[in-house]
């Protein structure tokens, strides 16, 4: 018996709710960044849990442009970290509030 | 048989993402991580996207993982509290994610959604038809993509350099 539709879209659901949570309680910028990525990743596991489920190649070829997208955004932010770093000696967010003030 | 393998690779992958959200040294996040890549890949097999689940191991647990662990190396990150468990936070992340939970969950029962068995013998392993797709109706976005790609890298490159008078405004 193989596992219906709604079984990966609840895991991909719940993939997605433990990255957000991750953004919301770490304070640590790698870290929420890394959270981010488990975010993206399960997105796309209800991509191709779709296509599959479907019969369409659609899901599957979009997930192929996240991938890339998400490569790409890898780099620029971790690129932007390090000049955070570089420009203020730390990535704990919660000193990073130039904003705030 | 299918179900068992589902059951583990969704236990273990959600395990390993806990563990990236709740490990206390960002060493440890970025190896969980790995883990919980590793065990989407199986997930993606088990969908039939062979391909896929080669790119995310190469691109994912190959590239940005081992970015992530040489910016770790890289910026020295002591001191600090991991977590920062401020009430009104933490209530809005679980309110959000049992509600983004429980949404999907009506949909794929009632919404418009096959319930079936999946369709066909899995379209996206076959490499050659998803090589048509790519260069006959999603040939702009494969540009676009490169573009992008080139674009990133400029950024990196101008973001990386030492911009001059940093040191004297710090």
């Amino acid at each position: 018996m193989t596992p219906s539709l709604q079984a990966y879209v609840m895991l991909s659901a719940a993939l997605f709710a433990v990255g957000f949570l991750g953004v919301l309680v770490r304070r640590n910028t790698l870290v929420i960044y890394m959270c981010l990525e488990l975010m993206l990743v399960a997105a796309t596991l209800g991509l191709v849990a779709f296509s599959r489920f479907n019969g369409t190649e659609d899901g599957d070829v979009f997930v192929f442009f996240i991938l890339t997208v998400a490569a790409a955004e890898v780099a620029v932010g971790l690129a932007i970290i390090v000049a955070l770093f570089r420009a203020r000696q730390t990535i704990q967010v919660d000193r990073l509030d130039s904003l705030k003030r | 048989m299918e179900q068992i393998a589902f059951t583990c690779l969704s236990v273990f992958t959600l395990g390993c993402a806990l563990g990236v959200v709740f490990g206390k040294n960002a060493v440890n996040g970025a190896m969980c991580l790995l883990l919980c890549l590793a065990g989407i890949a199986g997930l993606f097999v088990q969908l039939h996207a062979y391909l896929l689940a080669f790119i995310l191991v190469w691109i994912y647990a190959g590239a940005v993982v081992a970015l992530f662990l040489f910016i770790i190396m890289l910026l020295d990150m002591k001191g600090g509290q991991a977590w920062r468990f401020r009430g009104i936070q933490t209530f809005a992340g679980l309110v959000t994610g049992a509600l983004l939970i429980a949404g999907l969950n009506l949909l794929a029962a009632r919404g418009q959604v096959p319930s079936g068995p999946p369709v066909g013998h899995g379209v996206g392993s076959s490499l050659k038809l998803y090589a048509y797709q790519l260069f006959t109706t999603y040939l702009l976005p494969v540009e676009v993509m490169g573009f992008l790609l080139l674009i990133a890298m400029l950024g990196v490159i101008v973001l990386s350099r030492r911009i001059p008078g940093e040191e004297q405004a710090r």
